[in-house]
């Protein structure tokens, strides 16, 4: 049986963590993400779950404790946002690289100067190539389904590579939603029990992780992070297989909505994915061939399948909401990536990207539909007039 | 040859214990100390003071240097106090890493 409750994004997050029970949490609180180490404190104090809950003084040392934890074989869990995120730079490197499963959900939120603590993407966009996979969530629903999946994704022995579970800061974690939260017994069934190959508390079997690595050997194993994000797609669409098949709802690389037909489209993904789905359908009514992709797996990248998804259109909008400062026309990095990809696979689609919501600048229903109305005009001329336009911005 | 990515532990973890024996961690060196044997008075000196434990000493005299693992620091020729060894360009022994004052034990680990 499972149960709908109003929760926000965090709140779902928690749940799916109490379910789940991890032997080890370790975690710094910071907004938007405090209320689900909060919340998941509150379960370890009222004896709900077995985790040991390390308390730490910063993230660093957060993912520090984690990384410790999943070498010692434990299943291990933690949360953070924003600049938590970046002051876990160099371990987001040392979990990836010594390939411990670590779920860690991040609350997207801008960087800072100036100090901000409302939404965008650059912190994770910045880790991009930590070697994480990336998953992104539209609500909490979407989260609270993705962090159930995250821990078989990350366990699984072909991939053994950290999860980012990213939803919106504050849009998704602090919005109250109707959200289905699954029977116990279930979600301890889907995660099953963690069996760590190698464990430093294995004394009959004694490893060593992470020892100076040099000339000699250093590339062999990047190259063979590179084999586990290959092998990461497969995982990922089989975990939610089975996630569809006990639970109900279906999850792939991206998401596709009124595409098919469609002559002109939006590529954007997380919250902003929902206010899409509106302008779509208004647009529609309108009689306006309109669709959008929501991409859901950053990390690996789905470059081939994206562009087949992409590639009858007429015209593609990319709506980033980061800056890749310096890159090519200053656009986004979820652009960079899919233009590359659509060059690359031969789709000659006329592409631009749009840059909004920086800071949790509010993004509305007109100003999307707006998005729409530029790559309207793009598949009628041909012609891209401006490559990275700023959506929301004051002139 | 060195395993390729196929054959490798991931993440460097490292699944036997105790095989440091087998890195030869002199292979780096620059520098060979080289010992005139009728000077030396056996003082162990260059014994104490060898940060990488490579004097060999058999039935308390020095036979030699252990250059799987020395590291061509200089120590051993700069506390001698008969200065009964030299420092030699690794150059001049043509990328060699056997041992020079002990043909027998050339090669393997300690
Ligand atoms: S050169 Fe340094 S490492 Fe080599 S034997 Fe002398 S003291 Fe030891
Ligand atoms: S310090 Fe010099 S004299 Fe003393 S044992 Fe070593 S090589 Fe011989």
């Amino acid at each position: 049986m499972s149960e709908f409750k109003a929760l926000d994004g965090t709140g779902a997050v928690a749940e799916a963590m109490r379910q789940i029970n991890p032997d080890v949490v370790a975690a710094y609180p910071i907004t938007p993400q405090t209320a689900i180490v909060q919340t998941f404190s509150e379960f370890v104090a009222d004896g709900l779950v077995d985790t040991e809950f390390i308390t730490v003084e910063s993230e660093h040392s957060a993912l520090s404790a984690c990384v410790g934890a999943a070498a010692a074989g434990a299943r291990v869990m933690t949360a953070t946002s924003s600049a938590g995120l970046a002051f876990m730079w160099e371990i987001l490197y040392v979990a990836a690289s010594n390939r411990l499963p670590i779920i860690m959900t991040n609350v997207n939120r801008a960087l800072s100067a100036p100090i901000n603590i409302h939404c965008d993407h650059s912190d994770s966009m910045g880790a991009r190539d930590a070697g994480w996979i990336h998953l992104f969530c539209e609500n909490a629903q979407e989260a609270y389904d993705t962090v159930i999946q995250a821990v078989r994704i990350a366990e699984h022995p072909d991939v053994l590579l950290p999860v980012m579970v990213l939803f919106d800061g504050f849009i998704t974690s602090h919005a109250e939603e109707r959200v289905e939260i699954f029977d116990d017994a279930w979600v301890k069934a889907f995660v099953g029990e963690y069996k760590p190959k190698h464990s430093l508390l294995d004394l009959d079997h004694p490893v060593t992780y992470g020892p100076l690595d040099f000339t000699d050997y250093y590339f062999e194993h990047k190259r063979q992070q590179v084999e586990a994000m290959r092998h990461a797609q497969k995982v990922i669409l089989d975990v939610a297989d089975e996630f569809a098949k006990t639970f109900g709802r279906k999850y792939g690389l991206f998401e596709m909505y009124r595409l098919d037909d469609a002559e002109v489209a939006v590529v954007v993904s997380s919250s902003t994915a929902g206010t899409a789905r509106a302008a779509v359908d208004k647009l529609r009514a309108q009689g306006a061939k309109v669709g959008l992709l929501k991409p859901r797996v950053f990390r690996p990248f789905p470059a081939q399948e994206m562009v087949a998804a992409l590639q009858h259109l007429k015209a593609v909008g990319v709506m980033d909401r980061a800056i890749s400062f310096g890159s090519m026309g200053n656009a986004g990095p979820l652009f960079l990536e899919l233009a590359a990809a659509m060059k690359i696979y031969d789709a000659g689609v006329p592409m631009a990207d749009f840059v909004f919501g920086l800071g949790g600048r509010d993004i509305v229903p007109s100003q999307i539909e707006g998005v729409f109305r530029s790559l309207l005009q793009i598949a009628e001329t041909g012609k891209v007039s401006e490559l990275v336009s700023y959506v929301g911005v004051r002139e | 040859m060195a395993k390729g990515w196929k054959d490798l532990p991931i993440g460097g973890m490292i699944l036997e214990a105790g095989n440091s024996a087998q890195y030869n961690t002199g292979a780096w060196r620059a520098f060979r100390p080289v010992r005139d044997a009728s000077r030396c008075t056996n003082c162990m000196f260059c014994w104490v003071f060898c940060p990488d434990s490579s004097i060999r000493v058999k039935d308390e005299k020095m036979v030699g240097f252990d250059l799987l693992h020395c590291k061509g620091c200089g120590i051993c020729a700069n506390v001698c106090p008969v200065k009964c060894i030299e420092m030699h360009d690794e150059a001049e022994f043509g990328g060699s890493r056997e041992m020079v004052d002990e043909p027998g034990r050339a090669g393997g680990a300690k």
